[in-house]
């Protein structure tokens, strides 16, 4: 594998060199390489000096895969964590698990033993090649991801009496009804200056195939939309096998429902299967990381202080536990800290990065978790894995991918929101966040889903002790004002996370921000 | 003039009955694409759907890693134009609100404020206080 992919980064070298970029651009997209991320493979650390040192400050997965390849290398490293635990926004709540957000609400949670919530990441494109690189080095044992079910729900107060209605239905009765629209707009001409006349027939052939159109180019409820949309009798064995065609919902209905908006949301390259997951929680893979550089790691340091001179760099530390006040010093610092909290720490970093640190903001989202006793989404309603989205606030319900079929119970996630619906649910108490998602839910399940409710978790990101907020949110403003200043290696310090990323709110852009940043430093370290 | 402002203003917020979602700038932060949130009306509204989420019920803030400030008994919202433009611009981990709130919301969360929590500035915040912030100089 790795050789192979020596071979070809030569050869693509060698094409680049030769025909230029287009030439290469074009050998990479008929190699099937130009969509992925940018991962070229372990960074190479050659040639460190005997007793240099690197502080890393943050045991998330940007600071641990930093001290993993820096340590590796033959640096001496040590990471500084705030919390009691590594793993940062990688993380999963188990039953027996107790978590305390600011503003001092503490829930207990009370999963049943194999469940969880994953607060913070929670599905894996199949293209981000660093964290699968590493979860395959770490033997974090992956599981699908059942992102796209056609057979979930789609619910919006100003639509179809605001009642859910299967995914499948409607997206086939939007493309159905634009397919037909289509069609007659070039039956009245409407195209004939965009198109040839042989285009214009290859066209009407697309449509009427993509949207299930009659002889007659209409959209009409009978066996074939069914085909996509569903029937109102599927088809069957013996005396009733035959099946029975589906209505059609009204046009009207489905512009107003938006699920337009759903059918490209799950267009969006970060968003299009396959998708994965860590067997036993996203958190897996934070302990995977951990267990690499575990020996590294002082936890409880609340980091108070950042200072950079000529020597070295200083580093101040309280022990969250005792109080005790610590210093810290190396040759040079990694700073995985969100920017948010970095933003209100004491340091000499130049101005102008200091200004990077504090233009960013952070986003809001919140999910809770509803351990549910029986999976009636499954035995009810024939739901397996996905999501079931809303206009209200919760935003989505999705269902367990793993135990199905199971008798027990179930922890769907039941709400994942974020903005003003966020911002919400957010200020509730834990219970009156847990009451919002099981009356909000309830539209999609009515009857059962409150009946069923067992226990619940909650975790609103803005109130997080340790990042106050999700994740960094850019915009073209400031990526053109701010980032090639924040990513820039200062003097001897260099940030990494998700925020010093173009892949922003992903473990994927942590983890190439920081292999792009020590990559940086170890050249700075070696010019020392 | 403040008078022609005032009617532009009743009239966008008549036009928009629900709070705009923030655009996705990329991530795993998307849950649904079609939420629609009923839009906040009084200040203490504004307060408890949005500025709680972080400020905390009783204003007090909190402190972890890092610290959200309290609004409470605070006197630096003895100047009407600190709130309002920290609402407007955002600061650190905080984002803008500009593009969620109205500057009728900001104006009456902002006085809102200064009006409890311990804070005793009666002075009302106008929305043309709210636009001449806004507008940049």
């Amino acid at each position: 594998m790795e050789k192979s992919g020596t071979t070809r980064r030569q050869l693509l070298t060698a094409i680049g060199m030769v025909g230029g970029t287009a030439a290469l651009y074009q050998a990479m997209t008929t190699m099937g390489h130009a969509m992925e991320t940018q991962y070229k493979g372990p960074p190479d650390l050659s040639g460190v000096r005997p007793g240099a040192s690197v502080l890393v400050l943050g045991a998330g997965l940007a600071g641990m895969v930093a001290a993993y390849e820096l340590n590796k290398a033959g640096y001496k490293v040590r990471i500084l964590e705030y919390q009691n635990r590594a793993g940062g926004r990688n993380w999963s709540l188990y039953g027996g698990d107790t978590y305390t957000e600011l503003g001092g609400a503490t829930q207990n949670i009370q999963f049943a033993s194999g469940h969880y919530l994953n607060p913070g990441p929670w599905r894996i494109p199949y293209h981000h090649r660093t964290l699968l690189h590493y979860c395959k080095t770490f033997g974090v044992q992956l599981e699908p991801f059942i992102q796209f079910n056609h057979n979930c729900f789609v619910h919006s107060a100003d639509a179809f009496g605001g009642r859910p209605v299967r995914y499948r239905e409607a997206a086939a009765d939007f493309e159905g009804n634009v397919a037909e629209l289509l069609g007659k707009a070039v039956d009245q001409k409407a195209l004939d200056s965009e198109l040839t006349k042989e285009d214009r027939e290859k066209l009407m052939e697309a449509l009427r195939g993509w949207g299930m159109l009659d002889k007659d180019m209409r959209y009409k409820a009978n066996l074939l939309t069914s085909e996509h949309r569903g029937y109102e009798r599927p088809p069957g064995g013996g005396v009733n096998g035959e099946p029975i065609p589906s209505q059609l919902f009204s046009f009207h209905d489905v512009l107003n429902s938006q699920v337009w908006k759903n059918m490209a949301f799950f267009m969006n390259h970060e968003m299009q299967t396959t998708m994965f997951q860590p067997v036993g929680g996203m958190g897996m893979i934070g302990k995977a990381f951990a267990h690499q550089v575990q020996q590294l790691v002082t936890f409880n340091a609340k980091v108070t202080r950042i200072n950079q001179d000529k020597s070295g760099v200083t580093v101040i530390y309280t022990d969250t536990g005792s109080g005790a006040v610590s210093e810290a010093k190396a040759d040079f610092c990694v700073c995985a800290i969100p920017l948010g909290v970095l933003n209100q720490i004491p340091n000499n970093m130049a101005p102008a990065k200091r200004a990077a640190v504090a233009a960013v903001p952070y986003s809001n989202s919140v999910k809770i978790g509803l351990q549910m006793a029986r999976r009636f989404w499954e035995t009810d309603d024939y739901i397996y894995g996905g999501h079931s989205f809303t206009s209200q606030d919760i935003a989505l319900i999705s269902y367990p991918n793993y135990h199905l079929f199971e008798d027990g119970p179930g922890v769907l996630l039941g709400a994942f929101a974020s903005g003003a619906g966020a911002y919400r649910l957010a200020g509730m108490t834990p219970e009156q966040r847990i009451e919002a998602a099981l009356a909000q839910g309830s539209v999609f399940h009515p009857g059962v889903y409150r009946k069923e409710f067992q226990t619940g978790a909650s975790v609103a990101w803005s109130r997080v002790p340790w990042t106050l907020g999700c994740c960094a949110r850019w915009n073209e403003e400031t990526r053109k004002q701010h980032y090639q200043t924040l990513v820039a290696v200062d003097d001897r310090i260099v940030l990494a996370g998700e925020h010093a990323s173009y892949v922003g709110c992903w473990m994927e852009g942590a983890l190439l921000s920081s292999l792009d940043a020590i990559t940086r430093l170890h050249k700075r370290a070696l010019e020392a | 003039m403040a008078k022609v402002t005032r009617a532009i203003f009743g009239v966008m917020l008549a036009a928009t009955p629900a709070l705009a979602q923030a655009p996705s700038g990329g991530g795993d932060i998307a849950g649904s694409p079609t939420v629609k949130t009923a839009a906040p009306a009084t200040g203490e509204q504004v307060y408890v759907q949005v500025c709680q989420a972080c400020h905390m019920a009783d204003a007090k803030g909190g402190s972890g890693a890092a610290t959200i400030p309290a609004l409470a008994s605070n006197p630096k919202l003895a100047t009407a134009g600190y709130p309002v433009s920290l609402i407007l611009k955002g600061r650190g981990a905080m984002p803008s609100l500009a593009d969620m709130l109205q500057p009728a919301q900001i104006a009456d969360v902002t006085s809102y404020i200064r009006t409890h929590f311990g804070n005793n500035y009666a002075n009302p915040v106008t929305v043309e206080d709210v636009v001449r912030l806004s507008t940049p100089r």
